[in-house]
């Protein structure tokens, strides 16, 4: 596959996109995370597989910096995350796109003020034509050129998840976390959401991190995957290797 | 909880809001301003209160004259009612009473929605966004709430006034001109100005109450509707500790 063969490339070059370096959180007595290390290469889709409240959403949101480490280094695009200033923060997430698990589409705004919000703040210059253009152009990736003025509260699941994801790209990020993209998705919807990741993949030549546990999705998105445990990175590879793994963790979660 | 848990806990909070509402001087006085958003609460806490405020002032004006006539009466001093009811209005009730509305309308709204925004993680996508929440949702909603209050207030005092016109008209028959005029000899720039400035005070408790309260609501549908409802009681009695503290000062100052 296409995106597989860039990845490979992404490795020859040795680009490494963020580095998480013995990462370290706990919320009182609860220690969520102990020592995960990982690293994203340039254009590899890496799946974190993991067992509900194993950690997975921890692990991404102290990547983007909305959760604090105990210990540990974040290195994204050789930034260290938890040491950057507000504003320096502020511009990194600007290159990292996040799809939150509940979508976290702004309710009070219509689809095309969701679109907008991120793009007014940053890109001062812009015209209202180029930022019309861009609207469009984001909604005819996923399909949903029509709901431009529709309100969050009217849009199905799977809709909101498709705009959802049209708002995390339109900063056109380098890198982009994937909070559970098709979990509470009907099985069909959930194809189209992943064959919509593959295809924005390829067409912006993103990096990702996707969590999830819906094998399906795993199967198709993943170049390599990595299994969190015990709040460390239990082991990595390609989904064909661990499906053939003997180690009964691992076995776990291909059953 | 026991008494002193209970104190411990109250101080710890006013100490964490008093922290919450410093970063409206460490980051809201940075630019860039939100302008847009500034001015659309603007609108949204100063306009849409203005049938509400205008109503209850103007029957509270009515009540009031009603109320106090027959005392006034029996003392044989009926024509200073006009005055007895225009200061009572302008030095206490009417920035009380409209607090209280406005704690009640605008507190509970703003906690509701910063917390219904806080739980379904829309002040995080924000924050991923590279945008400050506490900047655009917090710092505009107190800027325009401290500044929409006094002016509510100010017009709630003349609705009601107004109201208290019609309440001496009822039984007795005075001229619009001779009821305004007797008030406005009688009022002094000390009956006025303590007043006023404490209406910002009310606006800027009632304002960043709430957005404390939204801001740092617990997880699910429970949190929300708690932080609405603590948002109001909060900032209501905050607004009869603020007019406590106000009399003293003016008193202080020798204001009145
Ligand atoms: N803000 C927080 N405060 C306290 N504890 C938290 C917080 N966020 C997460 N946790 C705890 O961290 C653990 C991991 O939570 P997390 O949300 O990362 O799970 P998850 O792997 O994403 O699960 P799921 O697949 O259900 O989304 C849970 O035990 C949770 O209780
Ligand atoms: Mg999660």
């Amino acid at each position: 596959m296409e995106h597989q063969q860039a990845a490979k490339i992404g490795e020859e070059r040795g680009e490494a996109m963020i580095v998480i370096d013995s990462l370290c959180k706990s919320f009182g007595d609860n220690h969520v995370l102990k020592n995960f290390s990982l690293t994203l290469h340039s254009q590899e889709n890496l799946v974190v597989l993991g067992r509900s409240g194993s950690g997975k959403s921890v692990l991404i949101k102290c990547i983007i910096g909305l959760l604090q480490p105990d210990s540990g280094e974040i290195i994204v695009f050789g930034n260290n995350v938890v040491q950057l200033s507000h504003h320096e923060l502020d511009m990194l997430r600007t290159q990292v796109g996040f799809l939150f698990q509940s979508n976290a589409l702004y309710d009070s705004m219509t689809v095309r003020e969701n679109l907008e919000f991120p793009m007014r703040r940053h890109w001062f210059e812009i015209s209202q034509r180029e930022v019309d253009d861009m609207v469009m152009e984001a909604l005819d990736n996923v399909n949903l050129g029509h709901t431009a003025e529709m309100m969050p509260a009217e849009l199905s699941g799977g809709m909101a998840k498709r705009i959802a994801l049209a708002r995390t790209m339109i900063l056109r990020p380098k890198i982009i976390l994937y909070d559970e993209p098709t979990t509470g998705l009907d099985p069909i919807t959930a194809r189209e959401i992943e064959s919509l990741m593959l295809k924005l993949h390829d067409k912006y030549k993103t990096s990702s991190i996707i969590i999830s546990h819906d094998m399906n999705c795993v199967k198709t998105t993943a170049d390599r995957v990595a299994l969190l445990l015990d709040g460390r990175c239990y082991t990595d590879g390609s989904f064909e290797e661990l499906e053939k793994s003997d180690d009964e963790h691992v076995k776990q979660f291909f059953e | 909880m026991n008494p002193i848990a209970r104190s411990k806990d109250f101080l710890s909070q006013t100490g964490q809001i008093s922290r919450f509402a410093g970063h409206l001087f460490s980051l809201g006085a940075k630019p860039p301003y939100e302008i847009k958003e500034f001015l659309a609460q603007c609108f949204f806490i100063g306009y849409r209160s203005l049938p509400l405020v205008g109503l209850t002032g103007f029957i509270m004006g009515l009540v009031l004259t009603m109320q106090l006539r027959p005392s006034l009466v029996y003392y044989g001093v009926q024509s200073r009612l006009p005055v007895m009811v225009g200061v009572a209005i302008v030095r206490e009730i009417g920035p009380v009473i409209t607090a209280l509305i406005f704690a009640g309308k605008i507190g509970s709204s703003i906690g509701a929605e910063l917390g219904s925004m806080k739980v379904t993680e829309q002040i995080d996508a924000m924050e991923v966004s590279g945008t400050n929440p506490y900047k655009y949702l917090v710092a505009t909603r107190v800027v325009a709430g401290t500044l929409m209050l006094p002016v509510l207030t100010m017009l709630a005092d003349v609705i009601s006034l107004f109201g208290a016109y019609i309440g001496v008209n009822i039984s007795a028959v005075t001229s619009f001109k001779l009821f305004f005029l007797q008030i406005l000899h009688t009022i002094e720039f000390g009956d006025v100005l303590p007043a006023f400035i404490k209406t910002f005070f009310f606006g800027f408790a009632v304002s960043m109450v709430g957005c404390y309260k939204g801001y740092n609501s617990s997880r699910g549908t429970r949190g929300v509707g708690n932080s609405a409802n603590t948002a109001v009681v909060l900032s209501s009695v905050l607004i009869f500790v603020i007019d406590l503290l106000a009399v003293q000062v003016t008193s202080i100052l020798g204001l009145n």
